[in-house]
């Protein structure tokens, strides 16, 4: 894996007034400025949205599956088991 | 004045189509996707200006052209674009670097145009506008980057500056078509933005940690029609269907 | 609460899939179920990305403003299609970029058709609307598929493609429309997208070694033979519209089954395509390649710029 990947970010889009904002994707971004233009390029170019939210993958915390059943590992507190969203020690380097 | 308006017309039409066209040569080649959905993104606006440009233009003629016609049909030395507009795309910094000196300069000459005295004209500055802004937040954004990023992207910005600067000073060209236009209040005064402009894109290049070379004369006359060799090559592509297939529906 | 077993778990999620119940990125699934959706949604990514290149090919000479800017305006939504399905394939626990070395090391492929040369305007008729029409058949049929987010990409998707099809067509309709030139330039561009158009579809189902398992867990609705039928008896009709012949001297309609009948697909063709040997696989991948390098710098600038940023 590359060092220079640029950290991925979920994007949130109210279409219009009145309605909540709701999930559309991912993309990637260097930082948050061009987050938000990417997301507007990507996720509104037939005018789909009217406000934009964009958070870093990472920083998103998620609960368990509503699955009362409980099979699968109760640790799980990121959105999905993305490989950059956990941090390695130095001098790993095939993980 | 007319045509002077009309001339002046195709002087801003064709920036619009010769930069839209060397942005479409980007698709697929872009650093990132997202950077290859952004440049389409632009080159599209580009080219949709151009059309409503010369849709007007070709109005204003009066001789039942249209704006197919006028993108097409003209030979070399009937266009009047900037000549900074036909450089090649170069590596990344260079197209961010010729894009952010004419997004800076378009935005001030729309801005001025939203009070010509031509009602059809400030309204296709007030759309053009829009867009432009948006350019020019990307270019600005990404020359930041670029110039306070690595010590290879400083660089390659500041590469492309002293390449490219020569070629922005004759964005701010005034000839007896402005000056006719400036006095029926159509025009803003053109070579007067130049001032704005350099305050405009200083505070960017600050941020960049750009500097700019000393000023160079440079004999450009896109404006009277005399363009740099790239041009005939530009041509040959965007022109090619239509002289091959001349007088067809597509 | 007794340990649970990897046959329960599996036996829970298969009922969740036959009860149409869509499996969602934390949920646990079959390590071969992660591999199988990372292997197709990358793939199908891969596609959107190498198809801008064919049709980014004739922007530039596109022939009228109009067909500048639709042209251009589709190849962003493919680029778009391209990022949607890899934030898709991410939430499977992979790096975009992980997938992409591995499209560029030839490990993974990317939808063969791509494969062809532009080589006439007509082709960017022939492109929207046979291509994007097969890629439609096969993407509508996966607004069904198992995998929440791949199955929410593809009602995206699918939302944006009719109008990809629709330009395609158009732009043959006025060619046949149109002069001599132009009609034989269609019928030209006809004659040598029709049979790759068919074997987007893959394999045949004898061939397919994959489809059983990929029908079972609903990643896959339909069989390649069904998607392909589909779309040859959608399709000759239309050609029929506007006078472009098929070329397929086997093509007859059958009236009991109510379906064409159709010729043999060169499958020799086929897996050379596919394996690497088609005209255009080389410049296609060396393309992204380049992109890819050659972009590492300016990637390598904006994290650089960031981390500045923060540390102010």
């Amino acid at each position: 894996m590359s060092t220079n990947e640029w950290p991925l970010w979920e994007v949130f889009i109210r279409s219009k007034q009145g309605l909540n904002h709701k999930h559309v994707g991912s993309l990637r971004a260097a930082d948050a400025d061009m987050a938000l233009q990417n997301a507007r390029d990507v996720y509104t170019r037939r005018s789909e949205g009217i406000s934009i939210w964009v958070v870093p993958s990472a920083l998103i915390v998620a609960s368990d599956p509503a699955d009362s059943d409980a099979y699968f590992e109760p640790s799980e507190s990121k959105v999905y088991r993305h490989p950059t969203f956990y941090e390695l020690p130095d001098g790993i380097e095939h993980m | 004045m007319m045509n002077a308006t009309y001339k002046f017309l195709l002087r801003l039409g064709d920036d619009s189509l010769i930069l839209g066209q060397r942005l479409a040569e980007l698709c697929g080649h872009g650093p990132i996707l997202e950077e290859d959905i952004a440049l389409t993104n632009i080159a599209l606006d580009l080219i949709g200006q151009a059309t409503n440009i010369y849709t007007y233009a070709a109005a204003v003629e009066g001789k039942g052209s249209d704006a197919d016609a006028l993108a097409f049909l003209r030979l070399e030395h009937q266009y009047y674009n900037a000549v900074l507009v036909e450089q090649p795309n170069g590596n990344f910094a260079d197209t961010i670097v010729r894009q952010f000196f004419f997004d800076a300069f378009r935005t001030l000459l729309f801005e001025k145009l939203l009070s010509s005295s031509d009602k059809q004209l400030a309204a296709i500055a007030e759309k053009s506008l829009k867009e432009t802004r948006y350019h020019l937040k990307h270019s600005s954004e990404w020359l930041i980057r670029l110039g306070d990023g690595t010590a290879l992207s400083h660089e390659r910005a500041q590469m492309a500056i002293y390449e490219l600067w020569r070629y922005t000073d004759e964005l701010f060209y005034m000839d007896e078509v402005e000056q006719d236009l400036l006095n029926e209040g159509v025009i803003t005064d053109i070579a007067a933005l130049k001032s704005e402009w350099m305050t405009n894109i200083s505070v960017v290049l600050n941020q960049a940690t750009l500097t700019l070379p000393e000023n160079q004369g440079f004999f450009g006359a896109g404006r009277k029609g005399r363009h740099s060799e790239h041009m005939g090559f530009i041509l040959a592509q965007l022109q090619y269907m239509q002289r091959a297939y001349p007088n067809m529906q597509w | 609460m007794e340990a649970v077993t990897q046959e329960q778990l599996a036996e829970k999620f298969q009922a969740k899939i036959d009860a149409d119940i869509k499996i969602e990125p934390n949920d646990w699934m079959p390590d071969s179920y992660r591999k199988t959706l990372i292997r197709q949604i990358s793939q199908h990514a891969h596609s959107e990305v190498v198809g801008m290149l064919p049709e980014g090919n004739w922007i530039t000479r596109a022939p009228s403003l109009r067909r500048k800017a639709v042209l251009l305006a589709k190849v962003q939504d493919e680029a778009g299609h391209g990022l949607y399905l890899y934030s898709a394939t991410e939430t499977l626990g992979v790096s975009r970029e992980d997938t992409i070395d591995d499209l560029h090391a030839g490990k993974v492929k990317y939808s063969s058709i791509f494969n062809y040369p532009t080589l006439s305007w007509a082709d960017i008729g022939a492109i929207g609307w046979l291509v994007d029409g097969a890629a439609i058949m096969n993407q509508v049929a996966l607004c069904r598929t198992s995998y929440g987010p791949y199955a929410r990409a593809m009602v995206k998707i699918c939302k944006e493609e009719s109008f990809h099809q629709r330009q395609g067509y158009e732009i043959l309709t006025t060619l046949m429309n149109g002069t001599e030139a132009q009609r034989e330039m269609a019928q030209d561009a006809m004659n040598r997208f029709w049979w790759p158009a068919l074997m987007m579809f893959g394999p045949s189902d004898a061939e397919s070694k994959h489809t059983e398992q990929s029908m079972r867990w609903r990643i896959k609705r339909y069989t390649n033979d069904e998607l392909r039928q589909s779309f040859v008896d959608a399709t000759v009709p239309q050609a029929e519209l506007i006078g472009l012949k098929v070329p397929d001297p086997n093509l007859k309609w059958n009236e009991s089954s109510g379906h064409y009948e159709f010729g043999d697909i060169d499958w020799d063709e086929f897996w050379q395509v596919v394996n690497g040997n088609g005209p255009c696989n080389k410049e296609r991948i060396e393309t992204r390649i380049k992109a890819k390098a050659d972009g590492e710098w300016v990637r390598e600038a904006a994290l650089a710029h960031a981390k500045k940023m923060q540390s102010q």
